[in-house]
């Protein structure tokens, strides 16, 4: 249940109790994703049919350019399909307004990204409340920030440092902070330990492996086997096809 | 809020070039308020010292006319009409009043030791009630020598009813001081003596011509009859005279006054569409920088109106702070300007002289360059805010 990390208000939203009914938390129907090029189309995902149950961990691996971050994207609501339809939680996502598509993304999906993708101009307390502060009072976003960046455990010194004072874990950790912060249902992770060194790597992961262990679905495109055993499956992607 | 004060973060963070733009919305604001005002003091300056005498006709030799008005005393008239003409305008215009006017300048001495060059006026002495208002003193009598003193003479010399003058080495009485009349297209006493014309014509000599004869029509709207039977009496083989009226005369000014204005707001126009275009290069730059945090801000959950408002802020904040600025200094500049320039337009005269130039319109300008200012820094600033909102966040992820 996602009242039991303490500070964390629960967000009561429709999706939720779907969650609740037993729907899988996404599910991909003949998929296919073309992108359109001068050269001829590109084929990302080619009839891609998956589900993902509430609570698994799944690592997405396949080679450079086989569709796992497309796969990811349409997940996370940043990208659309050009045929087959996508459910969250039952909900069907190609229908919905770029503005639904953006409030499903705060307010039930967290990503982490292999460049981090912090906010320069923010500092790192700063960075986590900012989804919190879309929908929330200024001093509860600040309270439920600094909560979840004592749980990645980052020194409450870093907390007012910019992303720029901030090395390559501490700029992960304070990433995944921001992706947890308004307790989404479905974590994205793009090759989140690709820019670490693999003992920051490690812990990273055993981050992402503990908030699987507390009932977060996570999805994870990954390179390396090593991350991907923290997964309980692995879906391999080839050309755009699930093998 | 959040996002107003991303925008003043932001200002802050590229705080050179924020200035440097600020900096060119002041120059555009401050360029069109005081402009504005310059023009506009033009136009007040004009309309203080010009005296309307709506219901008069001014006839001049058509020769002497050089683009000046008529009544300038500057304009050096060498031509003059006949007195037999004089005689014919006086049966055109009949019933209304025809005024000839004598005019010549010497040399006066104003006691005290004191003498100059002075324009004198001859009037007849049943004319003179007719024209001017005396403020002191009283008209002169016919038969009987004395002049009447233009206030602004008399108050430079010090001269009142009772004093003695000496036009050209002859001694005459001030009878009264006249009250100020201001700049007229007819007659201008204010720096003239004004005599009998038999006085002037005893000292000067008689000529039995006029340089200027004034008509007065009383009713308004019988001005243009008047003129045509002016016209179609003495101009009807060829240009004799030139006939106008203060009305006309005053349109005319009035509308050349307006043209400068324009063209003087449209200067401060254009250095504030420089301006803008610096903004729109700022904003564009602001947006290009930010594509990749546009399209994480996206990904986390900000709307499309968000990033545009983000941005439009920061225009806004551009916009406000250098129109804020460009006021207040335009109020200052702008009064400069116009004391600098009355000072130079009315040298060697009392025109102007108590005259303020910030009247309702002087600030109006200043508001509207403010305005004007403000608007265009949120034009400049829609189209790269707008281009932010409309990224696709992915594509803007991927921007390196």
């Amino acid at each position: 249940m996602k009242t039991d990390r303490p500070g964390l208000v629960p967000v009561d939203a429709p999706l939720k109790k779907t969650v609740m009914s037993g729907e899988p938390i996404v599910r991909f129907e003949d998929v296919t994703r073309l992108y359109p090029l001068p050269a001829g189309d590109v084929v990302a995902l080619d009839h891609v049919t998956l589900t993902v149950e509430p609570g698994e961990f799944i690592a997405v691996m396949g080679p450079s350019g086989s569709g796992k971050s497309t796969l990811l994207n349409m997940m996370g609501c940043l990208d659309v399909p050009t045929s087959g339809k996508i459910y969250l939680s039952g909900q069907e996502i190609s229908s919905m307004s770029d503005d639904d598509l953006t409030r499903l993304r705060r307010d039930r999906i967290g990503f982490i990204f292999q460049q981090f993708n912090l906010i320069p101009l923010l500092s790192a307390v700063e960075n986590v409340e900012f989804p919190l502060l879309l929908t929330t009072g200024r001093e509860e976003s600040r309270r439920r920030a600094i909560t979840v960046l004592r749980m990645m455990h980052l020194d409450d010194a870093l907390f007012s440092h910019r992303p720029g004072e901030l090395s390559g874990g501490e700029q992960q950790r304070v990433a995944i902070a921001r992706a947890l912060v308004n307790d989404p249902d479905l974590l994205l992770c793009d090759e989140p330990t690709g820019n670490l060194d693999s003992k920051t790597g490690t812990a990273i992961m055993e981050i992402l492996a503990a908030e699987n262990r507390e009932g977060k679905t996570i999805i994870m495109v990954t390179h390396d086997p090593g991350v991907a055993a923290y997964a309980r499956r692995t879906i391999r992607i080839v050309d755009g096809r699930l093998v | 809020m959040m996002f107003f004060s991303f925008a003043m973060r932001n200002l802050k963070r590229h705080w050179v070039r924020s200035a440097l733009s600020i900096i060119g919305i002041i120059i555009g604001v401050v360029a069109i308020a005081s402009l504005g005002i310059m023009g506009n003091s033009i136009n007040l300056l004009v309309a203080n010292v010009i005296t309307d005498v709506g219901d008069t006709i001014v006839i001049t030799p058509h020769t002497a006319f050089g683009g000046t008005f008529a009544g300038d005393p500057r304009t050096a008239v060498d031509a003059a009409i006949p007195a037999r003409e004089v005689e014919e305008i006086r049966r055109a215009v009949n019933p209304h009043r025809t005024i000839p006017v004598l005019q010549g300048a010497d040399e006066v001495e104003f006691g005290r030791g004191e003498s100059g060059y002075a324009r004198i006026v001859g009037l007849a002495s049943e004319d003179i009630p007719i024209l001017l208002e005396v403020a002191e003193g009283q008209y002169p009598r016919q038969n009987q020598p004395g002049a009447l003193v233009g206030t602004h003479l008399a108050r430079e010399y010090g001269i009142s009813p009772g004093s003695r003058l000496t036009i050209g080495g002859e001694s005459i009485r001030v009878s009264g001081v006249l009250a100020e009349r201001g700049l007229a297209f007819d007659i201008n006493p204010d720096y003239a003596v004004v005599v009998t014309d038999g006085w002037y014509e005893s000292h000067f000599g008689a000529k039995d011509t006029y340089p200027l004869v004034i008509v007065q029509v009383g009713d308004v709207d019988r001005i243009d009859a008047v003129k045509e039977a002016i016209e179609s009496r003495i101009n009807r083989r060829e240009e004799v005279v030139d006939v106008s009226d203060s009305r006309e005369m005053l349109g005319q000014y009035e509308e050349i006054y307006d043209q400068i204005t324009v063209f003087l707001l449209g200067i401060g126009g254009i250095a504030l569409v420089v301006a803008a275009v610096n903004i729109l290069n700022v904003m564009y730059i602001s947006v290009t920088e930010r594509i990749r945090e546009i399209g994480v801000m996206r990904s986390i959950g900000v709307l499309r109106r968000e990033i545009l408002w983000m941005f439009l802020y920061e225009a806004v904040i551009l916009g406000v702070i250098g129109s804020v600025v460009g006021g207040l200094l335009s109020t200052a500049f702008g009064y400069l300007i116009s004391v600098v320039f009355i000072e130079v337009a009315t040298a060697g005269t009392t025109f102007g002289e108590n005259f303020t130039v910030f009247d309702l319109s002087a600030v109006g300008y200043i508001v509207f360059g403010m305005v004007f200012g403000i608007a265009t820094s949120i034009a400049a600033g829609f189209y790269p805010a707008w281009r932010a909102s409309q990224l696709a966040p992915i594509d803007a992820m991927r921007q390196k």
